[in-house]
């Protein structure tokens, strides 16, 4: 079942930017696209852990700041060639308010 | 853009590997200054001659082996006439004349016409069958005439022969070769290397027959035999003439230019008529003609930059290499191998592994090498034969070569062949030479670029970027690296850093979206290499105007501190030409214990870095500093960082100038700026160089009778001694040549480019008579410089920790509290 948590204000989060939530289980990095629209992702780079939320974000996209994989904001998969993938959160935007979609432990599916 | 009307004219004559490549270097340096036209006798758009030997052996196609496309010439507004041949230049008007009779006029006029294969004067040379091997015509005769007969003779035991030769054996013709000689390609190879060469390849079928003097080519109405003059007759229904070139001079030596062997040229590149220059290996320089492409390359490169009007680079000759290129045979040879009683030798013979090595040295230097059956070091031989280096230290290892000196490969790319595959090349990413060398051939890769996207070696730092390109040029084989072509910023764009920095000043433009809008970028917000370098540009052209945009910078610079591999942060606070007080180190060490900062590291700089820090730590530790006096370092920044100082004449017993109050003074006025790529100064107090100044991007060195102001060094993965810039009598000149000297390289270098390839491109003469020489000139950007300062030198910590700007950056968004 997802669970959806108000995070905060779409203006919070600077265009092509992003913030960080943090959780028990590990920081989640919420983005913002030049056309508002906002992602989530875990804040760990597929590569070696890198924290995704310090990369520089383009289009859906954003570059670890690492070693600069690319990684696809909406799936949390790297773009070829590089290959890996962080696992992504649901959001919605609704009235300016951005919500966090989570999954209950039980129900996360082990991909 | 001038119209083509109004552009004076250049008319290159011979669309071959020289001329061309002085075209692509012209069009890099100065794109629109010239309209040009190229006139090519053969057919086609500019190839890969060097290539026509595997083509020939069916291991690549001449699909395979074309250079420029006919699309090519037409994007860059370059008029192709092929299969057009120039019959007459008439310098009187200024035209040259095409053997249609059609006159076309020129302002400066390219000669690049190359050299034709030397027929012999034998009875029979004329009948068909019987070619030389030059171009794709010749290729495309061999190959029919292996379909529908047996026997071919190539005539010429040298390179082009012996590459002949193999590419007819694997069509599946019987090939005799004929030699003068008793030892084959004796220009390159000694006796033993000639006879190993000879074994290998008789044992793949070639039959030799040499010494032989060939007397006569017989047949009718088509070759059908050879005679030899001690009367021996064997069969051949193909003969291949390769027993050299001879320059193709004709054109010139009838227009009255001045013709030896080749064509006279100057160091520039011209003839004796100053309008008209020559490339190739129609040339003659320096007493000398080549019939190589690297010689050649470096020819064009002096030529474009001539035409181009910019620079004063000469040519002063090369030393060349030969290798092979029969598939399975290695083979290498350099400089001079004639015994003679001041030279000395280094020969190993490894008869089972069918390997042969000879170094000759005079004068404990390498002056010529052969290698047989091993040729991973010939490149590393060759690079110390050219650099003339003392090699006695090594000498007993020598001929074991690069591998066995212990020399990991950071010297440089001539060692890269010589790597086993598991020696890390990209030293940020952990990038092994066996994975490059796997992705290159397993997946087609051929430019850096794709060497980048697939393996992440040279994506970080970048400083390894020329060991990657060697790999690339040591898998993909061939003696040269591909040209370099007009290179776009990035995936996102088809322009250039030039394009680029050309257009935001010519068209006043502010934004990065107005710029990629206007430039068409392929990308709604670019990616992670132009949006900075943009963001550089504008930042660059506009001091004062232009608002940074945080989003565009990488972390380092958005957050001000270095990232580490766990997220964490490094401070490094500024240390004033690396003079600081026990007050200071007191803050420091309170920050440290305050923050529980794990590592407290003295860095290369002359300052104190404290590593790992937490992000949402950095404001409060910026303000203790703050309140220390201590302002932001920018070591994190693509700008200037530290000024290191030796104590000079303040202490030193040898100092002859203050070098901490001038390193003070420079930094002082100095912070804060950015640059293309990070920029290091240093001074030292004395030539004893205690600051090692001469490995920084601006180093100065004090005598007693001022200050050697020295530029363009570095000391990373790539090692450079700086370049002599000039010498000045007092503090102030110092100051403002080195900030006039930085403005230069503001508003000239690419995005992450550091000074010293800034130098190496735009060239330092250039750079010193703009910042040396023309004294209004050195104003104007200093003043220029002065004025950006005015802008960027306020605390970046400060604005962070006392006026809270970014706070959204140090801060979470929201907390849960989820399992
Ligand atoms: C089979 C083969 C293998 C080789 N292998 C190697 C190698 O491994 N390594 C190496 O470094 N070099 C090698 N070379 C040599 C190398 O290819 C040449 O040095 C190089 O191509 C010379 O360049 P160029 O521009 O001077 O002449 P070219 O490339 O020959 O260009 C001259 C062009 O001018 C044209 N032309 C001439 N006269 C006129 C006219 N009057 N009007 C119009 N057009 C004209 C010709 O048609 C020709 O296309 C090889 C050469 C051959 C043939
Ligand atoms: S600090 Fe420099 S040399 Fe050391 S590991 Fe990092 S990049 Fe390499
Ligand atoms: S460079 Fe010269 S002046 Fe400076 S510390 Fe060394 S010896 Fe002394
Ligand atoms: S950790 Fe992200 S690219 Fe290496």
């Amino acid at each position: 079942m997802t669970k959806w948590i108000e995070i905060g204000t779409l203006n919070d989060i600077p265009v092509l930017g992003s913030r960080v939530v943090r959780t028990a289980s590990g920081n989640i990095a919420v983005f913002r696209t030049s056309d508002d629209e906002v992602f989530a992702l875990d804040d760990r780079c597929p590569h070696k852990g890198g924290p995704l939320s310090q990369g520089i974000v383009h289009n859906k996209r954003v570059t670890c700041p690492l070693h600069n994989f690319v990684i696809e904001l909406k799936s949390g998969m790297a773009v070829a060639p590089d290959e890996g993938c962080t696992r992504a959160h649901p959001t919605k935007v609704e009235n300016g308010i951005v919500w966090l979609g989570v999954q209950a432990v039980a129900t996360v599916p082990a991909e | 853009m001038l119209d083509k009307v109004n552009k004076p004219k250049l008319v290159v004559i011979g669309n071959g590997m020289a001329g061309i490549r002085t075209v692509e270097v012209l069009l890099d340096r100065a794109p629109d200054l010239y309209d040009i036209t190229v006139f090519g006798s053969e057919p086609y758009g500019n190839y890969n001659r060097i290539l026509l030997s595997p083509v020939l052996a069916g291991e690549k196609t001449v699909d395979d082996i074309m250079l420029n496309t006919e699309q090519w010439y037409e994007d860059n507004g370059i008029t192709l006439r092929k299969g057009e041949m120039i019959e007459m230049i008439d310098r009187r008007t200024c035209e040259v004349v095409t053997a249609e009779g059609a006159r076309v006029p020129y302002d400066r006029l390219l000669i690049a016409t190359g050299s034709n294969p030397i027929m012999l004067p034998l009875p029979g040379k004329d009948l068909p069958g019987v070619i030389g091997f030059r171009d794709i015509q010749d290729v495309e005769h061999m190959v029919k005439a292996s379909t529908s007969y047996k026997n071919a003779v190539v005539i010429g035991g040298g390179l082009l022969g012996l590459e002949a030769a193999n590419g007819l054996m694997k069509r599946g013709m019987n090939v005799t070769v004929v030699h003068l000689l008793d030892t084959l390609m004796e220009r390159q190879l000694d006796q033993v290397a000639g006879g190993l060469l000879r074994k290998s390849l008789e044992e793949r079928g070639m039959v030799f027959k040499m010494p032989a003097q060939t007397e006569a080519i017989l047949g009718t109405d088509r070759v059908t035999g050879v005679r030899f003059a001690d009367g021996e007759e064997i069969p051949a229904d193909l003969v291949v003439m390769a027993v050299g070139i001879r320059p193709n001079v004709e054109l010139a030596r009838k227009a009255g230019l001045y013709c030896e062997r080749g064509i006279v040229v100057s160091d520039t590149m011209q003839t004796y008529d100053g309008r008209i220059y020559a490339v190739g290996e129609c040339v003659q320089h320096r007493r000398q003609t080549y019939g190589l492409v690297a010689p050649l390359f470096d020819q064009a490169k002096v030529c474009a930059n001539h035409l181009a009007m910019k620079g004063f680079a000469t040519y002063d000759g090369s030393v060349v290499s030969t290798k092979l290129k029969v598939t399975g045979i290695d083979l290498f040879s350099a400089g001079d191998f004639a015994p003679g009683a001041d030279k000395e030798e280094i020969v190993m013979q490894d008869a089972s592994r069918g390997v042969y090595k000879r170094i000759i040295l005079r004068d404990k230097r390498i002056v010529g090498a052969v290698l047989y059956g091993d040729t991973v070091d010939g490149p590393w031989y060759f690079q110390h034969l050219r650099d003339g280096t003392d090699v006695s230290h090594m000498r007993e290892r020598l001929v074991f070569g690069a591998a066995n000196l212990g020399d990991g490969g950071h010297s440089g790319k001539n060692s890269v062949a010589a790597m086993s595959d598991d020696t890390e090349i990209c030293g940020c990413n952990g990038v092994c030479k066996g994975t490059i060398v796997k992705a290159i051939s397993e997946k087609k890769l051929f430019t850096i670029d794709d060497v980048r996207a697939h393996t992440k070696a040279s994506s970080s730092c970048g400083s390894c970027t020329g060991l990657v390109e060697q790999v690339l040029a040591f898998t993909l084989g061939g003696d040269y690296s591909a040209a370099p072509k007009v290179k776009p910023i990035c995936a996102c764009t088809d322009h250039s850093h030039d394009d680029a920095r050309r257009v935001i000043v010519e068209n006043g433009l502010k934004t990065i979206p107005d710029v990629m809008k206007f430039m068409d970028w392929k990308t709604a917000n670019g990616c992670h290499s132009c949006r900075p370098a943009l963001n550089y540009y504008l930042l660059a052209t506009w001091p004062g105007e232009y608002r940074d945009d945080q989003q565009s910078r990488y972390i380092n610079e958005r957050v001000h501190a270095n990232i580490q591999k766990d997220g964490t942060y490094s401070v490094v606070p500024r240390m004033w030409g690396g003079v600081t007080t026990p007050d200071e180190l007191r803050a420091i060490a309170d920050v440290a214990d305050k923050f529980n900062i794990p590592t407290v590291k003295v860095t290369g700089g002359q300052r104190i870095d404290l590593l790992g820090v937490k992000k949402e730590d950095l404001p409060a530790v910026w303000a203790d500093l703050n309140k220390a006096g201590m302002v932001s370092g920018h070591a994190y920044a693509k700008g200037l960082r530290t000024v290191k100082t030796c104590v000079g004449s303040e202490w030193c017993r040898f100092g002859t100038q203050d070098s901490t109050g001038l390193g003070i003074k420079l930094e002082k006025f100095m912070w804060g700026s950015w640059t293309p790529a990070k920029v290091k100064l240093a001074v030292s107090g004395c030539p004893r160089n205690c600051a090692e100044a001469t490995c920084k991007d601006v180093g100065v060195v004090c005598v007693d009778s001022g200050y050697e102001i020295h530029f363009a060094g570095a000391a990373g993965l790539h090692i450079k001694g700086t370049e002599f810039l000039t010498k000045v009598a007092t503090e102030e000149e110092t100051l403002e040549i080195i900030a006039a000297l930085t403005q230069l390289y503001r508003e000239q270098g690419w995005y992450l480019e550091r000074m010293y390839k800034w130098c190496d491109r735009v060239g330092l003469d250039a750079i010193r008579k703009q910042v040396v020489d023309d004294v209004a000139n050195r104003k104007a950007l200093f003043s220029r410089f002065a004025h950006s300062q005015q802008f960027s030198q306020s605390d970046p910590w400060a604005a962070r920790a006392e006026r809270g700007v970014d706070r959204n950056e140090f801060t979470p968004l929201a907390e849960l509290e989820l399992a």
